[in-house]
């Protein structure tokens, strides 16, 4: 029973990162491709994480009540709140920084940005 | 008042890291010991710092709505913007653009906030904030006629949260 969850967990995490792994070689431009690296691996990650959790959490009350398996799930835990304060603050460095440079959005239908920068 | 609060949070956030280390509810008398000496170093050294904006961070309203909102709206909202993304991944239909919103957030806070929010969600991420508070935003898929939307348009209810949280 707890491996098929478990199992769930992982397959669909593992489905979103390498869904962004595909996006990342197939979207055309540096703006399109931080959308694919930001949101998938966040996502994939928290469930990858999920099952870490999980697999701690059944360990310590039905295995052995060893204090490590706590330290293993909220470690696990803490990764995805850094994971989630970071990651959006890497992105949106990573598009100014080149939109700042003058890289244009490919095939954009609008751009508010032009000339403001 | 600095210090305490400072203090406070050193420890527990000290505490959270090493749960599991011994036998003492869940520390080791050495964890124990070193958490209070160093959550005392931190709590004196950031004195002056923690002051300035105690009552609004540390407001028990804004922590629980907070914990709310992660949980509940924008776990969901993540959810339909990775599946969203999926699907262009898959299909390649994308129409991309740069678009403004006028959210009208007077806070770095709740600007923060809604700026991570929108990066992490429904196929959009922040580019830039200027002064007036305008956010400027790349939008992986444009809808036809929608090149000037309202923050509704882009990100729904995310406007709204980050207003009831942050201002």
């Amino acid at each position: 029973m707890i491996e098929w969850i478990i199992g769930i967990f992982l397959a669909i995490g593992v489905a979103f990162n390498f869904l962004a792994s595909i996006g990342l070689l197939r979207f055309p431009d540096v703006y399109t491709r931080i959308h694919a690296a930001t949101k998938c691996t966040t996502f994939g990650t928290i469930f990858i994480v999920l099952a870490t959790v999980t697999y701690s959490i059944y360990s310590y009350y039905w295995v052995a009540k060893d204090p490590a398996w706590i330290t293993i799930g909220i470690h696990s835990a803490l990764v995805v709140i850094f994971l989630i304060l970071t990651n959006p603050v890497g992105a949106h460095a990573i598009g100014r920084a080149a939109r700042k440079s003058g890289i244009r959005p490919h095939g954009a239908v609008i751009d508010e940005l032009e000339g403001r920068l | 008042m600095g210090f305490a609060t400072s203090f406070i949070w050193s420890l527990i956030v000290y505490l959270i890291l090493t749960a599991g280390s011994g036998n003492i509810i869940a520390w080791s008398p050495a964890e124990l010991i070193a958490g209070v000496v160093i959550a005392a170093i931190i709590g004196y050294a950031t004195r002056n710092i923690m002051s300035e904006k105690l009552e609004y961070f540390f407001n028990p309203k804004r922590w629980i709505l907070f914990i709310i909102y992660a949980i509940g709206p924008f776990f969901f909202a993540m959810a339909k913007a990775n599946l969203d993304v999926a699907y262009r991944v898959i299909t390649g239909k994308i129409r991309p653009g740069i678009v403004k919103i006028s959210p009208g957030l007077t806070r770095d806070e709740s600007k923060t906030l809604l700026a991570n929010s929108i990066t992490l969600t429904p196929g959009t991420f922040t580019l830039e904030i200027d002064d007036e508070g305008n956010f400027y935003v790349h939008w992986i898929n444009v809808p036809e006629g929608k090149e000037k939307p309202t923050p509704e348009d882009l990100c729904g209810y995310l406007p709204k949260w980050a207003r009831r949280i942050g201002e």
